[in-house]
């Protein structure tokens, strides 16, 4: 049996490192990377408390979701980061600051 | 030890380790290849946890389809001239901070919460992948069915939006 305390405790680590990889890169990228392991965080604690109710499996349901809107999250970023790049010659968020052309 | 508990804590460290150690890599490159070997640990887990059809959509979707994604992203960025696309740090103090006050933010809350639950084999996950297409076709066919309009209305956004210039003519 595996305690859920140690899971809860994973995730919340998990979670911490991608905020502060948000917080601290300066590369959209990396910022994107950041975020799929706070997703990934929330993942793993709906997978520990999918088993209050296992028979209606709610958690695992909820991760498939989860991962679903994960990929359009890093379909859709990763396209406006093409874009920015291709219009600014940069991946730097910090560097984008006009909106003309 | 049994071998089960002795996997439990390999793919914990692992995962661990990739984490923390993605706050400090600063080659993006690299900071991909870890987050896949993240993404893997967490689907090791997620098996041992008695979710294997997770765990295989996991590997599927997260380290086979968002990670190329992304080292396509890191490739097409990167400058020509062949050096590596390196990232810079700033912020530091502060993001750590933030990440550090979050996480005992959160062990504070839950010494307050007693946790009786454990993860254990119910019997139930023998069955798994076939309860999982029965219950999305029973319980959650509206949810399923918004996602997959949601992942269509996503890809074909993302196509227009990298397509370039081109759709200024009319």
């Amino acid at each position: 049996m595996i305690p859920v305390y140690q899971i809860l405790f994973l995730s919340a680590l998990l979670f911490s490192a991608g905020m502060v990889v948000v917080i601290i890169k300066r590369n959209a990228i990396m910022i994107l990377l950041g975020i799929e392991l706070m997703l990934n965080a929330s993942n793993l604690n709906l997978i520990a408390f999918n088993q209050l109710y296992p028979e209606k499996m709610a958690g695992q349901m909820f991760v498939l979701f989860v991962i679903v809107v994960a990929v359009c999250e890093a379909a859709v970023g990763l396209a406006i980061i093409l874009r920015v790049y291709q219009h600014y010659q940069t991946s730097v968020p910090d560097e984008v600051t006009e909106l003309m052309d | 030890m049994s071998i089960a508990v002795f996997m439990l804590y390999f793919f914990e460290a692992v995962t661990l380790i990739t984490a923390v150690a993605l706050i400090f890599i600063r080659n993006v490159f690299y900071g991909a290849l870890l987050m896949v070997t993240c993404l893997v640990a967490i689907a090791g887990l997620y098996v041992l946890m008695f979710a294997e059809f997770i765990a295989v959509t996991q590997i599927l979707v997260y380290a086979g389809g968002i990670l190329v994604v992304i080292i396509f992203g890191v490739m097409l960025t990167s400058k020509i001239s062949g050096k590596p696309l390196v990232v810079e740090h700033t912020r530091v103090v502060g993001g750590v901070l933030c990440g550090a006050g979050f996480f005992g933010l959160l062990m504070y809350a839950f010494t307050f919460q007693k946790f009786e639950l454990g993860i254990f084999n119910d019997g139930l996950s023998d069955q798994a992948v076939q309860r999982t297409g029965v219950q999305i076709m029973r319980e959650y066919a509206l949810p399923f069915e918004v996602a997959g309009i949601l992942l269509l209305i996503a890809l074909v956004g993302s196509a227009v939006i990298a397509s370039g210039s081109k759709s200024k003519q009319p």
